[in-house]
């Protein structure tokens, strides 16, 4: 119990005389904790979305009204049967008429019909959207002009062709671009805890070399460095979801009522972000000051 | 205290007889090359026995330094054993080489003191990195700040006290533990002679307590005149170790007296000194 004290009272004497480095490293922290608190989110969001689209991307094929029943299910069965299909979903012609009730605002144009003039058909949805072009060729083998391969099928309703691949594309691109600002973010704060460590062996080196004297142990060399490099993640941790959870009360909470996109953030968890990011500063600080002492500490 | 635990945790007990009687510092053959290929020490073969006090002396890189730094398991040697109190050291394991330390203390002619503490927790320093009890720390201190004879300063930091207190302070980090074998390289490098008398003073008085002490110099005068076992080392080698007796049982303060009179300093000469650490002694 008194050496923790020790350690910890060394580590902060230490922080103290290298006042400038030690801010700078704290600062790079919090920034980096920051941009990760609110790329996460952000990345989340992105990836929620285009799941989400992705999700609703699928192919749709009408059929003759005049199939019968075992046709249909027959159609289903092969429609079922082609890879990569997740699921088939049968929309009768009353429920398209519901939804066609559904997508116009000048609600008569549904209630003047003498009949239902749509047809019924079948939505088939892809395990991944890279996949629908496949489905489409399988169903239409000659392109959607030719000849179908069941011939109640009538028609193939036009749905955001090419649409999975853009979003893909997007998505992917962002990831890159994510993963490498990351990437630098903490490997500046690595650089930087690691280089206030440094400083701090070389301010303590008289230090160091009466504790190797007298006969310290190598662990008790090093302690209060770590404990030096643990207290720049947790400063700069702490500082950083002041900031977040500031930010999320004042600009964040207010505008979600009004953007969805923002709203759906909730999927992300906020404490469940803090945790991850306060351990985050704590490790990449500890990792940081313990590569410089194995470097530079000779003991 | 430290020590009597030491003892309790070491081994059964004909180790420990045997470790009693072999000598303090043992050198077989050793050799020691430098990369590059400078050799600063050549086949030294050299026994020191406990509560002896020692002189190592010659010119300036003649391996008193290498020596030391040796005994610390600073330096490895090339070839040969060096063996404390009956055991090698170059056998030692790396988490060991800090236990060696804790029973050899060390004082340099730079002090190496830290700057930005007092006096008291200079001391006390060597005594918390080695994980003491701050009721160790407590009794032990003062007590040795009392032996050295700067009880009065405390709380003074070190660019507040003369080269020969903050020797002083050095001579007390080093033996705040009571280790058994002390080294001092050059304690009086940077003295005047009155200040050196009253450091080598000092040291004796920590060799009466039964440790064994050795003292790196090149100050032939001091050497000569206090009439102790000499080793002179010269290109490498020992040249001369003689042993001369006649004055093992003086006090430390006919030591004193002895060392101002042969030197021609002291009572007659206090005016050429600072009189600082002079006065303190007595």
């Amino acid at each position: 119990m008194s050496r923790l004290i020790f350690f910890f009272k060394e580590a902060i004497r230490a922080l103290r005389r290298n006042g400038a480095p030690t801010l700078a490293a704290i600062v790079t922290t919090v920034v980096t904790v920051v941009l990760l608190g609110v790329l996460i989110p952000v990345f989340q969001t992105a990836q929620g979305k285009s799941d989400s689209i992705r999700d609703e991307l699928h192919a749709e094929y009408s059929i003759y009204d005049d199939a019968t029943k075992a046709e249909r299910q027959q159609l289903r069965g092969e429609l079922e049967a082609i890879p990569h299909v997740d699921r088939v979903v049968y929309v009768t012609k009353a429920e398209a008429l519901e939804r066609l009730r559904d997508l116009v605002t000048d609600k008569s144009i549904a209630d003047n019909l003498n009949s239902n003039p749509l047809p019924a058909s079948f939505e088939v949805y892809a395990d991944d959207a890279a996949n629908l072009p496949g489905i489409k060729a399988t169903v239409f083998p000659n392109g959607s002009d030719g000849k179908p391969f069941n011939p109640i099928v009538a028609k193939e309703f036009a749905e955001g062709d090419g649409s999975g691949e853009t979003i893909e594309q997007v998505t992917g691109a962002l990831k890159v671009v994510l993963t490498v600002i990351t990437a630098l973010l903490v490997l500046a704060s690595l650089m930087l805890v690691g280089n206030t460590i440094r400083l701090s062996i070389y301010t303590r080196r008289r230090e160091v070399e009466v504790m190797r004297l007298v006969g310290a142990t190598r662990w008790f060399i090093r302690w209060p460095f770590m404990i030096e490099g643990v207290i720049v993640g947790f400063a700069g941790g702490l500082v950083a979801i002041l900031i977040l959870w500031l930010g999320k009360i004042t600009i964040v909470d207010p505008l979600s009522d009004k953007f969805k996109l923002l709203a759906a953030q909730d999927n992300v968890g906020f404490p469940t972000l803090i945790v991850v990011l306060f351990a985050a500063s704590i490790l990449v600080s500890t990792i940081g000051s313990g590569l410089t002492l194995r470097r530079f500490l000779k003991v | 205290m430290a020590k009597p635990k030491r003892n309790s945790k070491r081994g059964p007990a004909p180790r420990q007889s045997r470790a009693r009687r072999a000598p303090i510092i043992e050198l077989n053959d050793v050799t020691k090359v430098y990369p590059g290929g400078h050799m600063a020490l050549d086949r030294i073969n050299l026994s020191i026995g406990r509560g002896e006090f020692v002189f190592l002396v010659g010119p300036t890189g003649c391996g008193k330094s290498t020596l030391i730094k040796m005994l610390i398991r600073e330096l490895d040697a090339t070839d040969g054993t060096v063996r404390i109190a009956g055991r090698d050291i170059g056998a030692l394991p790396e988490k060991k080489i800090a236990l060696l330390r804790r029973n050899i203390g060390t004082v340099f002619q730079d002090f190496k003191l830290l700057p930005n503490r007092t006096v008291y927790d200079n001391v006390a320093y060597a005594l918390q990195v080695i994980g003491a009890s701050r009721a160790e720390i407590r009794e032990q201190v003062p007590a040795t700040l009392r032996l050295v004879g700067l009880s009065t300063k405390l709380n003074n930091y070190p660019d507040q006290l003369s080269g020969g207190e903050q020797q002083r302070v050095s001579v007390a980090r080093a033996f705040v533990n009571h280790p058994p074998l002390v080294l001092a390289d050059e304690p009086s490098g940077n003295l005047d002679p009155v200040t050196s008398i009253g450091i080598m003073q000092l040291l004796y008085r920590i060799n009466k307590t039964g440790t064994t002490v050795v003292v790196v110099t090149h100050d032939r005068e001091m050497v000569d005149n206090m009439r102790r076992r000499v080793i002179e080392l010269y290109e490498g080698r020992v040249v001369r170790d003689e042993v001369s007796g006649g004055y093992t049982e003086e006090s430390t303060k006919e030591f004193g007296l002895r060392m101002r009179a042969e030197m021609g300093v002291g009572q007659h000469g206090e005016g050429q000194t600072n009189g600082h650490d002079h006065e303190r002694l007595f």
